[in-house]
């Protein structure tokens, strides 16, 4: 059988299986709808919150990253795991404890202010919406790459899928098929890492790998680590494993990026609600155990897997002619995603950090997408990959996707507007504003923004600046008054978002003129501290909270 | 509800955040210490064929993190236990 027909029989049987879940878990009330019924096994709600949170970039590109960024892409590994400890230390209990539905909820009830609320309401939308549009757009690429389909119709059937299990099942249908999901994304990402570390390392457990020796061919019985530095330091580029070199990221920045993404994933509001789906705060501790351990198996992978594709792909295509190439390279080069163009006319394939003389290009997401066949692995192995890059991103999307109808169904219409809205019309209700999210989303994933990178900075910034300080002070200080979070919010937001804003409209402007060296990426980092010095100047002058307010407070803090 | 207890409570409170700080101080070691702060001259040991710095910042402090949330799951279950206990025992004597 071709790659191609594996491919459409394992997507295909992975649809099948999350519609099965979708129709077995279809829900009728709005807690079913929007926290599962609150009937969530800690260890469903780990795999559920690893599938949530593991979207098609952590999944596609970020084994690439780190594989051309080496030390400096550490950032991404260390701050989207060590977010978790935030979140299972100083929020998830709390959350689960106080047991409501959506994060603006707790905000407005904790601040007891629908000021505060709305502008938490707003975040929200705005921080899922820049998430789902990259999401889909992810959908639509992995399409394309492994069907032959263009990328709007794999966006359209990535659409149709979500629609159809996120508005018949709500939160119970999309944890289920995100349970589902999360098994399939990580039997996909780890078979093509084991087998490759076997074969260069001959370790199977590419954590070990990583730190082994090389099995055969040239530099046998040398470290992996040290070959890389050695070929980095041959071509040009900076040492692989060094720190803060020429062309790396600087300590101030690495410090900046790993908070802000830290703390941005402790705000990100689709994850947060899923410490809403069980039963108790003790299960939410838990839960938040799990899944860290669950994302921790993809993302202690991913560095391992980064380095061997470096290793593979220096040593079989540097100074190779391009008659000799393996053929995983013609088939990709297809794609475009890799490229040789022969400037010096020796038909050798040049690989060097010197632009100039450079002959080789290569798009980071090769370095999953094209690892089964480096590897040379059976057909079924690249089909599995696809349908583990599809699972990544609808499981995602689908987390998202219900942020954004919570939010319009409950928090806007229900909690401001009409406070007598019956249960049956707010369901309702959630499932139109579910399709239209689900329609706007597409939309963004065909007619994608031009600037993903910044818009994904920007919606970890803000969710670090916004929503991460006012929760926190939230539960841990009953002196935060709701004047003192509402200033404390537009002054993370506007700082942070200005920031951005303003080296994305001045692209003459370079790391010379940083503030402090913090890139725009980790500038979420320095919004935070803001936030909280001005919830925290503000709410010493204005009047302490109602008793009512210190009750809520008191009742989250004691054990049930 | 009739059996809460503003000390055992403050109790309860001060022993979740004594344990928290705790476990969030080696949070921010490894983190932000081993794997950014002081990488260089880690990196000058090696585990096997590691530097160790470059270790903490794409394995180790992974793992970390893991059995900080796993302590911190197993802890605050016995803390609460313990309190619930305590609760008990005092409500059966019918104070508080």
């Amino acid at each position: 059988m071709s790659i191609t027909a594996w491919t459409y029989w394992i997507v295909g049987l992975t649809f099948a299986l999350y519609i099965g879940i979708a129709i077995a878990t279809r829900v009728r009330s709005t807690s079913g709808f929007y926290v599962a019924g609150r009937g969530v096994s800690p260890l469903m709600n780990g795999m559920a919150t690893g599938a949530d949170w593991m979207s098609a970039a952590s999944f596609i590109s970020m084994a690439g990253l780190i594989s051309f960024s080496g030390y400096s892409g550490s950032v991404y590994l260390l701050g989207w795991t060590g977010g978790y400890v935030l979140l299972a230390l100083l929020l998830a209990p709390y959350l689960r404890r106080y047991g409501k539905f959506t994060i603006p909820e707790f905000v407005g009830d904790r601040y007891g202010s629908q000021v505060a609320r709305v502008v938490a309401v707003f975040c929200a939308i705005f921080v899922s919406f820049t998430y789902v549009a990259g999401q889909m757009r992810g959908v639509g690429v992995v399409f394309s790459r492994f069907l032959e389909v263009e990328i709007e119709t794999g966006v359209i059937i990535g659409m149709v899928l979500v629609l159809f299990y996120a508005v018949l099942g709500g939160m119970r249908g999309i944890t289920y098929t995100q349970v589902a999901q999360y098994s399939v994304l990580i039997l996909a990402y780890l078979i093509p890492a084991v087998a490759i570390s076997w074969k260069l390392t001959g370790s199977a457990i590419p954590q070990i790998g990583f730190g082994g020796t090389i099995q055969s061919g040239e530099g046998a019985g040398l470290h992996l680590l040290q070959t890389i530095d050695q070929l980095h330091r041959d071509l040009g580029f900076p040492e692989y494993t060094g720190a803060f070199l020429a062309g790396g990221r600087s300590m101030i920045d690495m410090f900046a990026i790993t908070l802000a993404l830290m703390v941005g994933t402790a705000g990100l509001p689709h994850v947060l609600i899923r410490f809403y789906t069980v039963r108790t705060a003790s299960a939410a501790r838990w839960s938040a155990m799990w899944a860290l351990l669950f994302i921790g198996i993809l993302y202690t992978t991913a560095p391992a897997i980064a380095t061997f594709a470096r290793v593979n792909l220096i040593r079989t295509l540097n100074g190779v002619s391009a008659s000799d190439v393996p053929p995983w390279f013609t088939n990709w080069e297809k794609t475009g995603l890799i490229g040789f163009e022969d400037k010096d006319g020796d038909g050798k394939i040049r690989y060097v950090a010197d632009e100039g003389l450079n002959e080789l290009t290569v798009d980071r997401d090769i370095m999953v997408l094209a690892n089964p066949e480096i590897a040379e692995l059976p057909a079924w192995v690249v089909a599995l990959v696809a349908a583990g890059g599809l699972a990544a991103a609808l499981s995602t999307a689908a987390g998202l996707l219900l942020v954004i109808s919570s939010s319009i169904s409950h928090d806007l219409l229900k909690s401001v507007f009409v406070p007598t809205m019956s249960e049956k019309w707010e369901l309702r209700i959630a499932r139109k504003s579910a399709v239209v999210a689900v329609c706007v989303a597409g939309y963004f994933g065909i007619n994608p923004p031009g600037f993903v990178a910044e818009v994904v900075a920007f919606a970890f910034g803000l969710a670090a600046a916004s929503f991460f300080p006012i929760l926190i002070l939230g539960v841990f200080s009953r002196r935060t008054t709701k004047e003192g979070v509402i200033a404390g919010m537009l002054a993370g937001i506007l700082f942070t978002g200005g920031y951005i804003v303003w080296f994305r409209t001045h692209p003459e402007l370079g790391p010379e003129d940083w503030l402090f060296g913090i890139s725009p990426t980790g500038i979420g980092s320095i919004g935070m501290v803001i936030n909280f010095l001005v919830t925290m100047t503000v709410s010493r002058f204005t009047p302490v909270p109602p008793p009512e307010i210190i009750a809520v407070i008191d009742h989250i803090r004691r054990p049930e | 509800m009739s059996d809460a207890s503003p000390d055992r409570d403050r109790a309860y409170w001060r022993a979740n955040l004594r344990l928290l700080l705790s476990l969030l101080a080696v949070w921010a070691l490894c983190g932000f210490g081993l794997s950014i702060f002081f990488v260089e001259p880690l990196n000058e040991v090696k585990m096997g064929g590691f530097p160790l710095g470059f270790w903490f910042a794409q394995q180790g402090s992974i793992y970390v993190f893991i059995v900080l949330t796993l302590i911190y799951a197993i802890a605050m279950d016995r803390i609460e236990a313990r309190h619930r206990a305590e609760r008990d025992a005092s409500s059966d004597r019918g104070d508080a």
